[in-house]
């Protein structure tokens, strides 16, 4: 049976691996190699990296990071910043990534989402996507340039209009960033993942939110999406995977033991 | 000397390091007259069927497989061209392995099938040592091999399909032994012990 997969996201910043709360505030974690090698022997599925602020910065990410952690690790692996054109995303994967995550640039040029389609096949082309509730208006919102405060922008897209768009455009996989939950582990936004299921056929997985191992077990029970990432209960130890993954194992959600 | 094929399609670095972790320092090759020096080969491919068919066509890998009587296993899409036909652009391939290539069924699940999944092992076979049904290992694809007396282990998403095949001196994993963490490096391990 297929496993709800569990990922690891590192976030990194200037050749380390970095987290904020909201999108903000950033503090180093550690050595990107150290952890990325930590995660995937204590069984993570599949691990995500952000280098949050080339898209910011308006270049691609740092290509050596990615062919050391090709080399030293054995589960798959997603790589996004600053990703731009077919030949940024050719470079990135010809290092050892198994997938690419475009997340800004798929906003500012949506075609890029069907050139990649073209270029490799869907299954290496992810669309990363910064979801924000807006209370006033009651709908969810597309961000983007999440990788900084400042520059951090509101789309011309909603939520739900946008994932139908990228679906559309050959996207293989959708990483749902929900803004309001990020890095305050209340919960992953069950009601948007819902909603955001109902209309995609593609992968979904959950980010933002995740706190303690009951939500993990929620998401899946609630929601039926593919797999959960999450940052800071990892890199702070509060969620331990082995510990996780029986615990989900035991409530009878599909989970890969090793 | 362990060879991988670089058709100029695929993630060759991945397969590559995942030999290298277990001690062998595979040579990718371009050139199709270094084939016959080879000792075992992979030839590993993501992307689309008959982009990479004609590749390997126009390259003239072709005859240089056909002739090739050691070792070769193909990953994922590289196993996909070793079989038949491929129903992804309807094109028929190298036929190495019996068997067409269709769309995978999924019914009401999500596509492409992307994921951790369990092997069912059906045949006992060199290449599948070692390899317990509760394990699991990493698929990427939406086409398939449909079973047949080829399959070595199958594995289940919305229909059966094949997960390790053989005929001959040729083999095929569907899933990513390069991304398929300790059972991926068993398996890998295990092509490089196949004797024919």
């Amino acid at each position: 049976m297929l496993s709800k997969r569990i990922i690891p996201c590192l976030d990194v910043k200037n050749g380390q691996v970095v987290k904020g709360v909201k999108f903000k505030g950033h503090e180093v974690v550690g050595d990107i190699l150290e952890l990325a090698k930590a995660y995937s022997e204590a069984g993570a599925d599949e691990l995500v990296f952000y280098e949050i602020s080339a898209s910011v910065e308006k270049r691609l990410l740092d290509l050596n990071w990615v062919e050391s952690i090709a080399k030293n690790i054995d589960i798959p692996f997603c790589v996004a910043g600053g990703i731009k054109s077919v030949e940024d995303a050719a470079s990135v994967l010809k290092q050892g990534a198994d997938k690419i995550s475009i997340n800004s640039p798929a906003i500012a040029k949506p075609s890029l989402i069907k050139e990649l389609h073209d270029e490799f096949g869907k299954q290496c082309v992810v669309v990363g996507i910064d979801s924000f509730y807006d209370e006033t208006s009651n709908e969810y919102l597309v961000y983007q340039l999440t990788g900084d405060p400042n520059a951090t922008s509101k789309t011309r897209y909603k939520t739900l209009d946008w994932v139908k768009k990228v679906q559309d455009l050959g996207a293989g996989e959708i990483v749902l960033n929900c803004m309001n939950q990020d890095g305050v582990r209340k919960g992953y936004d069950i009601e948007q993942l819902k909603k955001v299921r109902n209309i995609c056929t593609l992968p979904i997985i959950a980010s933002g939110g995740a706190g303690s191992m009951s939500d993990f077990k929620n998401v899946f029970e609630q929601t039926n999406i593919d797999g959960a990432l999450a940052a800071s209960v990892f890199h702070k130890d509060i969620i331990k995977i082995p510990e996780l993954k029986q615990y989900l194992a035991h409530n009878k959600i599909a989970t890969r033991l090793c | 000397m362990l060879a991988i094929i670089d058709t100029g399609c695929a993630n060759i670095n991945s397969v590559r390091f995942a030999f290298e972790r277990l001690g062998v320092i595979p040579e990718i090759i371009t050139d199709v007259d270094k084939l016959k020096h080879a000792e075992r080969v992979i030839l590993p491919g993501v992307g689309h069927a008959s982009v990479a068919m004609e590749r390997l066509i126009s390259a003239g890998w072709v005859d240089a497989i056909n002739e090739f009587q050691r070792p070769l296993m193909g990953i994922c899409l590289g196993m996909q061209l070793l079989c038949s036909h491929s129903s992804e652009g309807n094109i028929k391939t190298l036929n190495k392995i019996k068997g067409d290539v269709a769309e995978l069924d999924v019914g009401q699940l999500t596509s492409p099938h992307m994921g951790w999944n369990n092997l069912n092992i059906l045949k006992q076979h060199a290449l599948t040592k070692g390899i317990t049904n509760e394990q699991q290992v990493y698929f990427v694809h939406s086409f398939a091999h449909q079973v047949n007396d080829c399959t070595l282990a199958q594995a289940q998403y919305g229909q059966n399909f094949s997960a390790v095949i053989t005929q001959d001196n040729f083999a095929g994993m569907q899933f990513h032994p390069e991304r398929s963490a300790k059972v991926g490096s068993q398996l890998l391990k295990n092509f490089l012990d196949w004797r024919i």
